[in-house]
């Protein structure tokens, strides 16, 4: 009846995993007494649950990711005090359950922290630069955030049923394989990741099809904004690269489930075409984060220097350059495999190549500073601090593109060291400035400046701390996803990495304090204008938060960067003579509906429930069947509404202090 | 999308007759040894890549003047994506064997 | 005001079903790339049958060549009533959609027999890693023709209750597509799995 669920799957074994577990559930229940308290279930569910807009499924998908941030963050903290004081055996974690937090802090902070945050912000901004009334499969919109939404939730409720995967955020078989891994911990990464990565592939489409299908009129391809260039090119690999993690781990569950030899030890099975297949998919996908972090920087740079970008064909080229190469290079996470001298060269020299265009980028940014009027902003302090730590970690990118070098470093905390220093400057700090730029755009009030600097300073002298000392300790040799080592002259460097977690803490506590002190000064601060940064950029010109319609009339573009000509020319917040009626899509609960029976249907099975299986299989099923087969998706707002609505934005403007 | 019936009707007749062709060569060759393997092999991925074309052209109706250029750009980008992972996992993959096989 | 109001509308609905064209064209890309790294896993898991049966000894010409047939017939006669979509004639597409039914659904039929053949034979997909490989290429290559049944068999009823409308006429369009895209991936599985393996 219930598979292999059984009471033994309740974390009572161990008390740090039964308090993980009571945290989650307790945060769940708080939300849930929270928002019965605030008498809110029936608006959460008309206005955002069931929402189509793309503005509302982008700002759930930023509170995904950031709820999503705080998990993987505990996760990291908890490495690091396990490995500051592991020496000897001291660490109070036991081995199994250090493995288990490793592995989910790289799938949460990849999967369901970075892609979600990215998607949010391209989901928010997207639309409004291109100056259309949304994204071009509204619906689909809506199930890719709750086909992301259902992994996500299953790596939460793996704290509480069960356990998670100790294979590592890669799962390389053939521990990831059932004899090695017998429980359902694998089994939880893999429907995590099959769910979620399904919802990614159709975002990827819808986005591309928006960017290319739906720009105002006059907004040519080199007239798209570089947040929107970036978001393209990163909507290609995410349609493209997807399939490929989807074989990987699609052929792992049958190896699993079915007892195949995909890339088992004997059996004539080939682990190492795992690797292969995993990689073919894992370094475009390095790019489908770095990529919009790029554009969310160039705008902001550009924006708070008050200088058109520098270079912006080459910045686009560049872009364009990295979309391709990035499906040329993946060899270099296996090096170690034992290729022949060729095939490394091969792959080692098109790292190197592909350090090329980013470089590129770094000057368009520096020159666009250059003789700026230069505003701090917290989104422009991200973009520097940005700058100066991405050097580095590009440099030892390209020290490891080496293979002989790479022999050396793999799997080391050099490596470690490495990819956090892109990942963390490049992607996650990318990911804030956007957050802190368009805050006010999305929500109509300003973003506290004072708790955002702070946030940006306690996160990069965090970094510095904790990852300087993984390069040095790298260097002497410590390998990654130590439990407990025995050389008391790492201790010290570890104890530095623990500081440095720390201090991000501190970061995170700025994020908190920023979020209360901003809502609570709401009416204080209000962006009435819609343009508090004098913007450049078409979503500037709307108003904040803008109207589910975004612009009452399509604007026609004519340059670059069209909202600073139309302010220029003195043709901004013109209004028509008459507003027309305006086709929106309507909410629809299939969205939820598709993501909560993808969930059951993955927790079902990982814990081999075949019937409920079947039956949630069903459900979605007959769902997508349902709303495929449904002609009107639409409702009309009349020129009326929307008159009033404008009206409305129009009075206020005038009113401004 | 715009092609008249009678037009329509041509092309699906054409490609039709082209991809009974291009499959009944090589099961033939497949069928009789009538060559020895590896030319049998060259004849079956020739045919094969042939055959992919009829069907895009005459099935599909790709062509470089009515299809969308999205379209067309698209079916490209993956072909030569499919080369880079295809080949690239060939040439890694296979490379792998012959190291493992010494 | 009225008459303009509708063609800006009608204008709209035809922008919507361009973007849907192309975003499931996309769609097919993607599972192109799916395809593609299936066959190159076949490929590189070829040599490990693990002393078990190869596939000279599991596969049989003439069940390849009947499946070759039944799916590029379907694929003409899908044709057909793409045809007959636009001229707007409601009973032929009705017809030529279901003979393309029969002809996928003996393709699916045939296919699953010759699995079942294989598994009585004590050669399944857990034998060796090159039955597995070979089970799950050309299997998920049967799912989505079975998938492109049950799709028939919808549409069918739309066009039966609803008539040629403009959602419906751009469904079977996308229908077509895929069709004919799972009849192209056939030609990669013969032409890589049953052809060569037979040599």
């Amino acid at each position: 009846m219930f598979g292999k669920l059984t009471i033994d799957a309740l974390p009572f074994y161990s008390p740090i995993a039964a308090g993980g577990a009571a945290v989650t559930v307790g945060g769940a229940l708080l939300v849930a007494a929270v928002l019965t308290y605030l008498k809110a279930w029936k608006y959460l569910w008309t206005d955002w649950l069931t929402s189509v807009d793309h503005k509302r499924i982008g700002v759930m998908y930023v509170v995904l990711a950031l709820i999503m941030l705080l998990r993987g963050f505990v996760d990291a903290i908890m490495m690091r005090a396990q490995q500051a004081f592991a020496l000897n055996g001291g660490g109070y974690l036991p081995p199994e359950h250090f493995d288990q937090i490793f592995s989910s802090h790289g799938t949460i902070m990849i999967f369901f922290m970075a892609m979600p945050f990215m998607t949010g912000l391209v989901n928010i901004i997207v639309p409004l630069q291109i100056g259309t009334r949304d994204v071009a499969f509204p619906w689909l919109n809506a199930v890719s955030l709750w086909l992301s939404a259902a992994g996500a939730a299953l790596v939460m409720v793996s704290l509480v049923i069960g356990k998670f995967s100790t294979a590592g955020w890669t799962g390389y078989p053939p521990y990831s394989g059932i004899d090695y891994s017998p429980g359902v911990g694998v089994d939880y990464w893999i429907w995590a990741i099959l769910i979620s990565g399904v919802g990614s592939t159709l975002s990827g489409i819808n986005f591309i099809v928006t960017i290319l299908k739906r720009r105002a009129p006059g907004m040519t391809l080199m007239r798209m904004t570089p947040f929107v260039w970036t978001a393209l090119v990163a909507s290609v690999l995410m349609a493209f690269a997807f399939p490929a993690i989807t074989v990987a781990c699609g052929l792992l569950a049958l190896d699993r489930l079915a007892g195949m030899h995909f890339f088992t030890n004997a059996n004539g099975g080939n682990m190492m075409n795992y690797v292969n297949l995993f990689w073919i998919w894992g370094h475009p996908e390095v790019y489908i984060l770095i990529l919009p972090a790029f554009g969310i920087f160039s705008e902001a740079v550009s924006t708070f220097s008050r200088k058109r970008l520098f270079g912006y064909e080459s910045l686009v080229y560049a872009t364009a350059a990295i979309g391709i190469l990035s499906f040329t290079v993946w060899l270099h996470h296996f090096f170690t495999m034992g290729s022949s001298a060729g095939v490394n060269a091969f792959f080692g020299v098109m790292t190197m190549i592909i350090a090329v265009p980013t470089g590129v980028k770094v000057f368009n940014w520096l020159l666009t500073m250059y003789r700026g009027r230069i505003e701090f902003h917290p989104s422009m302090m991200w973009s520097i601090g940005f700058i100066v730590t991405f050097v580095i970690g590009g440099m030892t990118g390209v020290l490891l593109a080496i293979p002989p070098a790479d022999f050396l470093m793999h799997n080391t905390t050099f490596l470690v060291a490495h990819f956090h220093n892109m990942i963390i400057p490049g992607v996650l700090f990318g990911y804030l400035a956007g957050y802190m730029y368009w805050f006010p755009k999305v929500f109509g009030f300003a973003f506290h400046r004072g708790w955002g600097l702070g946030a940006f300073w306690c996160w990069i002298v965090g970094f510095y701390l904790a990852f300087m000392p993984l390069y040095l300790l790298g260097l002497k040799g410590m390998p990654r996803r130590m439990e407990t080592y025995n050389d008391p002259t790492w201790q010290p460097y570890l104890l530095v990495a623990m500081s440095g977690a720390v201090v991000v803490l501190c970061g995170i506590g700025c994020m908190v304090m920023q979020l209360f002190v901003s809502i609570r000064d709401r009416n204080k601060t209000r962006d009435l204008t819609g343009d508090p940064f004098d913007g450049r950029t078409l979503e500037w010109s709307t108003s904040s938060p803008p109207p589910p319609y975004n612009f009452a009339v399509i604007p026609t573009v004519g340059d670059r960067e069209p909202f600073l000509e139309m302010k220029e020319k003195g043709i901004a917040y013109q209004r028509p003579a008459a507003y027309e009626a305006i086709r929106i899509p309507s909410n629809t609960p299939i969205g939820v509906i598709i993501g909560a029976f993808a969930f059951v249907l993955g927790f079902a099975m990982i814990w081999h429930i075949w019937w409920l299986v079947l039956a949630a299989g069903a459900v979605v099923f007959a769902a997508v069947i349902v709303r495929s087969s449904t002609d009107d998706q639409e409702f009309t707002m009349s020129a009326a509404e929307v008159k009033a609505i404008e009206d409305e934005r129009f009075r206020t403007m005038g009113s401004r202090p | 999308m715009e092609h008249e019936t009678g037009h329509g009707l041509r092309s699906y007749l054409i490609g039709f007759v082209l991809a009974v062709v291009l499959s009944a060569v090589p099961f033939w060759l497949v069928y009789t040894h009538a060559l020895p393997p590896q030319r049998t092999l060259l004849v079956i991925g020739i045919a094969a890549i042939l055959q992919v074309l009829v069907h895009l052209r005459f099935f599909l109706h790709i062509n470089f003047t009515t299809t969308p250029r999205e379209n067309v750009l698209a079916l490209v980008f993956t072909a030569l994506l499919l080369f880079i992972m295809v080949g690239g996992s060939f040439w890694i993959m296979f490379d792998l064997h012959a190291r493992m096989a010494l | 005001m009225s008459v303009a109001h509708m063609s800006a509308h009608e204008r709209e609905e035809i922008e919507t079903e361009e973007q849907r064209a192309l975003g499931f064209w996309l769609y097919l890309m993607g599972d192109a790339v799916i395809f593609a790294l299936l066959f190159a896993t076949y490929a590189i898991m070829i040599p490990g049958t693990d002393g078990g049966p190869t596939g000279k000894q599991l596969f049989e010409l003439n069940n390849a060549a009947i499946e070759t047939a039944l799916l590029l017939v379907s694929s003409m006669t899908f044709g057909f009533a793409s045809l007959q979509v636009k001229a707007g004639n409601r009973g032929a597409v009705l017809l030529w959609l279901a003979i393309t039914f029969v002809l996928g659904a003996a393709f699916v039929f045939l296919e699953v027999r010759e699995f079942a053949g294989m598994i009585a034979k004590g050669a399944g997909p857990d034998r060796s890693g090159f039955l597995s490989a070979f089970f799950t290429l050309v299997g998920t290559h049967g799912v989505h023709v079975t998938m492109g049944l049950l799709w028939i068999v919808i549409l069918g009823a739309q066009v039966a209750f609803k008539g040629l409308t403009l959602p419906v006429a751009s469904r079977l369009h996308r229908l077509g597509l895929f069709w004919h895209f799972l009849d192209i991936a056939w030609v990669g599985i013969f032409s890589i799995v049953y052809l060569p393996g037979l040599l």
